[in-house]
């Protein structure tokens, strides 16, 4: 992709994300006390994180050809998941939960029983569209 | 630690606001390398990402981004999926609105800079000043959390372009994020509810729904259900 497209896809995703948070404040000013919007800002965001958990684990497949599934979609993704809300209701440091987390989950990940086509499709697996990881080259 | 702090000089004043933010630093560092190697994979120069994370600056969105490239995605679906995916930040915006009132020349950038984690730490703070000060030290955290988050794209993209870094794994960083912020919200909040309508809407969208619209039905279930809940609730009240 040409620079001038990338800046332009590049325009489009700032205008959209700032639209996101621009809105309330251009729109709703005045409404700012309304019942609704209050039952909304305080419940939505909380529904909205725990959603945004359920997504980033949905590629996740307990086995494989009727073993435990090991691969990156497999265990490793649970064990980490776990680490990350037992460290945090533990230490209750964003830091250490998401970083010991993240590790554990590397380390598994790499050290592990890796399928190489499993690796392939891993890399965007938290957003992963429609056509899959294919696309991202982890040729090497 | 509150009072007196007009009187603070300015490198007191920012050393504060630096304390503040650094759980985010230590998320957004990791997680804008983990976005900054995830983009050098497409093959665009580096200072590409840099671009982003300046005038895009969404975590989840950014992510998002990478994967709408790859697929060579058209504009009018980029827009739609991003407005979609951030369209939480609508909410953010709403318990703002008269925090930021009178922010002046200020303004615009605390809500271009409304992240998740900007936003937890400007509404777990406690607000015992208001006004001036109050915008003044909102302003230095947002734009503080906006640094760490470049700085971590940029060593990333670095690290991308000029190291043969194992990354398998990293992305995790994002789940790991959203598990520490679920965690945070359910004890800030102390009630179930809207933890089991996500449960409800999160799992039937992943049963009914295709992976594109998964996130966006989920989402849309979860307001539909609040918005009855609160009909109902209102009715039972017999306030209207």
């Amino acid at each position: 992709m040409e620079t001038t497209a990338l800046l332009i896809f590049i325009a489009v995703s700032a205008l959209a994300t700032f639209a996101t948070r621009v809105l309330p404040f251009v729109a709703l000013s005045r409404h700012a006390d309304h019942p609704l919007i209050l039952h909304l800002g305080r419940y939505l965001p909380p529904a909205v994180m725990m959603i945004l958990v359920i997504y980033a684990l949905r590629d996740f497949r307990p086995l494989s050809e009727e073993h435990l599934n090991m691969t990156p979609n497999g265990w490793p993704v649970i064990i980490a998941s776990l680490t990350v809300v037992a460290l945090h209701l533990w230490r209750r440091n964003a830091l250490l939960s998401i970083v010991a987390g993240t590790g554990l989950y590397m380390l598994m990940v790499q050290l592990g029983p890796v399928d190489v086509s499993f690796t392939a499709a891993l890399a965007p697996v938290f957003i992963r569209g429609k056509a899959g990881g294919e696309k991202f080259g982890y040729s090497k | 630690m509150q009072q007196g702090r007009d009187s603070l000089s300015p490198i007191a004043q920012w050393r504060y606001a630096s304390l503040q933010t650094l759980p985010v630093m230590f998320g957004y560092l990791p997680l804008g390398a983990a976005f900054g190697i995830l983009f050098m994979q497409l093959g665009h120069p580096w200072w590409m990402a840099l671009v982003m994370s300046l005038f895009i600056y969404a975590g989840a969105g950014q992510f998002m981004a990478v994967t709408l490239l790859a697929n060579h995605a058209g504009l009018l679906e980029v827009a739609v999926a991003t407005f979609m995916l951030n369209s939480r930040h609508l909410f953010y915006g709403l318990s703002l609105l008269k925090r930021f009132k009178g922010a002046g020349w200020r303004k615009p950038y605390l809500i271009f800079a409304l992240t998740d984690e900007t936003y937890s730490l400007l509404t777990n703070q406690g607000q015992q000043e208001q006004g001036p000060e109050d915008h003044a030290n909102a302003w230095r955290i947002s734009l503080l959390n906006q640094l760490w988050w470049v700085l971590g794209t940029l060593a990333g993209a670095m690290a991308g372009a000029l190291l043969d870094f194992d990354s398998r794994g990293i992305e995790f960083a994002l789940t790991a994020l959203f598990i520490v912020l679920t965690l945070e919200q359910a004890s800030r909040l102390r009630q179930a509810l809207p933890f089991v309508i996500a449960l409800f809407t999160g799992l039937g969208a992943l049963i009914l729904l295709p992976e594109q619209n998964l996130l966006l039905g989920a989402i849309g279930a979860a307001s539909l259900i609040l918005l009855v809940h609160y009909l109902w609730a209102g009715r039972s009240r017999g306030s209207y």
